[in-house]
């Protein structure tokens, strides 16, 4: 142990070169490989991607960078946050503002002054909340801000009174379940049940065709790999180490003189940032932002994807959001009625036997063949002499 | 150690060394249980002083009361020149230099042991200082020094949650002293100890002695005697006997409490 060649020294790079292997590697298929797959392969051919693939992989895209920011929270600073889906619906509903602001005069309506369900609404003019959604950058600014801020207030809250464990789980689970009954409603003019939908194009691009979500799938694909590295530029510096302590002993850290309120809030607002992000990439490939993405249901989905693939390590949330969610579109179209059964049934096999999830299982496997490995070894040695 | 042994035979004659620590008259009580009675205590600057008494004696509220961590009905708690320790909240104390180790130690089990004292070391405590800081080479040697006073230099990369019982309290020594307090209060740090690691400890507390200040609390009389420094007994919250550890062990009061009729 005395020669081990790190000497405690700052790392120079956020990964290892395997790491950044295997980084690379994913992207390239994401950005390079499946867009030509898509695009240029004749339809047809074996190795052709189909055009409905492209969508649903952007969309797995956007789950694991809400997945990422999760386990930031909950794998690194223990925080169980229920909630991070209304942070995912927030910036969803920014970015199908502007998408509603976009459709202009070619609503059933046809009035470029107000959304369709206004007009049904019979209301008269823009509501105050909805101007500066017609421009882009006034949006993609409020895609940060709007959930970074309720971060920020429901953070300081909770994290100033020292609410932790199951208890801050519940007040994140009100909290998404507050929004999604504020949303419900038709007069707070956001489209109530049915939402915003009947998009019609993104910067100037319509929004169905299919180079439109080809490009798509590629911003995705890059808010994947960005949201990555800000994840693990956080977690590797000395701010993860305090995370990492506030988790195992929040009193102590505080007893050393850090501010773990502090310290928390800081990463629930960036992650709430983040899943804002990811939401507002979401929701021009699926073509609808409603209420539903508030239910608690799915907040609590989210954990399951970063338990699944194995709390605090990153990379098993990014494989965890793309496994659960794989199984999901597979079994909700080939059985939908058992999907509820079976994620119950994945809850308690990961609770039971996969506390580390599916980087833990192999990690723990590798650890067992090197073992095996090693006394293999020292067998042939002692058969030898 | 000689200086220090000359001095011990001596009780009530206050030295003419620099104060650092003055408790005069401290009273606390715990629903009608007076658990501190007007206890008057003074540490010198520099000096290794141990406390013993009975269960119930009023040893751990002492510290608490030091700490900030129990308020006092009555009496002062004067740090230095003239702080006023009983009108601070516990990080205050600790930030004027006032270092605590708990009886159970409490080290971060899923960082290393070179990581637990990067946190601990005395650097700023920002957000975004935290999150830009780079280690300087004076972090390093200062890191590096602590592991060899407390003999953890083989063990800096291995996970504290991996280290025996002693090395944690130890590497929670380690976490005090990087932060280079005025005054080490230890709490029974030598509880649950093999023999051998009791013998360690109080060689690192002897190493410590001269360049900290120092207050140890113990049951464990061995290791008491071990230090050689002044002994305080404490008994029903109040200052028993104090001396080196023959004359309080010669006691007839020490005896008497100690013992039984």
């Amino acid at each position: 142990m005395t020669d081990t060649p790190n000497d405690g020294a700052p790392r120079r790079s956020l990964l290892t070169p395997r790491g950044w292997a295997v980084f690379l590697a994913f992207g390239f298929a994401l950005v390079v490989v499946l867009p030509i797959l898509n695009r240029v392969v004749v339809t047809g051919s074996f190795t052709h991607v189909p055009d409905y693939l492209i969508p649903l992989i952007g969309k797995y895209c956007t789950y694991a960078m809400l997945a990422l920011a999760m386990d930031l929270i909950w794998g690194y600073a223990g925080i169980l946050s229920l909630g991070q889906g209304a942070f995912f619906a927030l910036g969803g509903y920014c970015m199908g503002m502007y998408l509603m602001r976009q459709i202009g005069d070619r609503g059933v309506y046809k009035n470029a002054q107000l959304p369709d369900f206004m007009v049904f609404l019979n209301w008269k003019e823009l509501p105050w909340y909805w101007h500066g959604f017609d421009m882009f950058w006034f949006a993609a600014i409020m895609v940060v801000l709007v959930p970074g801020a309720l971060a920020l207030i429901v953070g300081w809250l909770t994290f100033r009174s020292r609410v932790t464990g199951v208890y801050l789980s519940i007040i994140t689970q009100a909290m998404t379940f507050a929004l999604l009954l504020a949303f419900f409603r038709n007069n707070m003019g956001f489209g109530g049940n049915n939402g915003l939908t009947d998009f019609k194009d993104i910067l100037g691009f319509p929004i169905q065709a299919q180079s439109t979500r080809v490009g798509l799938l590629i911003a995705s694909a890059i808010g994947l790999g960005a949201t990555y590295l800000i994840c693990r530029w956080i977690v590797n510096s000395k701010l993860g180490r305090v995370l990492l302590a506030v988790r195992d002993a929040e009193s102590r850290v505080r007893f050393l003189g850090y501010s773990v309120t502090g310290a928390k809030l800081f990463v629930f607002v960036v992650a709430a940032m983040l899943s804002g992000i990811a939401g507002a990439l979401y929701v021009p490939q699926v073509g609808i932002i409603n209420p539903g993405e508030f239910s608690p249901a799915a907040s609590i989905e989210i954990a399951l994807w970063v338990a699944v693939g194995g709390r605090g390590t990153l990379a098993g949330a990014v494989i965890g959001a793309f496994l659960v969610n794989i199984a999901k579109t597979w079994l909700t179209g080939a059985a939908p009625e058992i999907w509820l059964f079976f994620l119950g049934l994945l809850f308690i096999v990961v609770t039971l036997l996969l506390p580390r999830g599916v980087v833990g299982l192999v990690a723990d496997q590798r650890e067992r063949w090197r073992a095996r490995q090693a006394a293999r070894q020292a067998q042939a040695a002692e058969a030898a002499t | 150690m000689s200086a220090a042994q000359s001095e011990n035979g001596r009780t009530t004659t206050p030295r003419r060394a620099e104060t650092l620590l003055y408790l005069d008259g401290v009273s606390v009580s715990f629903d009608g249980f007076k658990a501190l009675n007007e206890l008057s205590l003074v540490i010198d600057r520099g000096e290794l002083r141990t406390v013993i008494g009975p269960n119930g004696a009023g040893k751990t509220t002492m510290m608490d009361v030091i700490t900030g961590k129990t308020r006092p009905d009555e009496g002062t708690v004067i740090y230095g020149a003239d702080t006023d320790l009983t009108r601070l909240d516990e990080s205050a104390i600790a930030n004027l230099g006032i270092g605590r180790k708990f009886q159970k130690p409490t080290v971060f089990e899923n960082l290393t042991v070179f990581e637990n004292l990067e946190l601990a070391a005395r650097d700023s405590r920002g957000i975004f200082r935290t999150l830009l800081a780079k280690l300087s080479g004076t972090d390093l040697a200062r890191i590096d020094e602590t592991l060899a006073t407390t003999g953890l230099v083989e063990h800096r990369h291995r996970q504290a949650g991996a280290l025996s019982h002693g090395q944690k309290q130890w590497l929670e020594i380690g976490m005090l002293l990087i932060h280079e307090p005025q005054i080490l209060l230890l709490d029974e740090p030598v509880a649950g100890m093999t023999d051998h690691e009791t013998e360690q400890t109080a060689q690192l507390i002897r190493r410590l002695t001269g360049k900290h200040t120092l207050v140890v609390v113990e049951h464990d009389m061995q290791f008491v005697r071990d230090l050689g420094a002044r002994v305080t007994v404490l008994h029903e919250g109040s200052v028993l006997a104090e001396g080196s550890i023959d004359h309080v062990q010669a006691h007839p009061r020490v005896i008497e409490v100690y013992l039984g009729r």
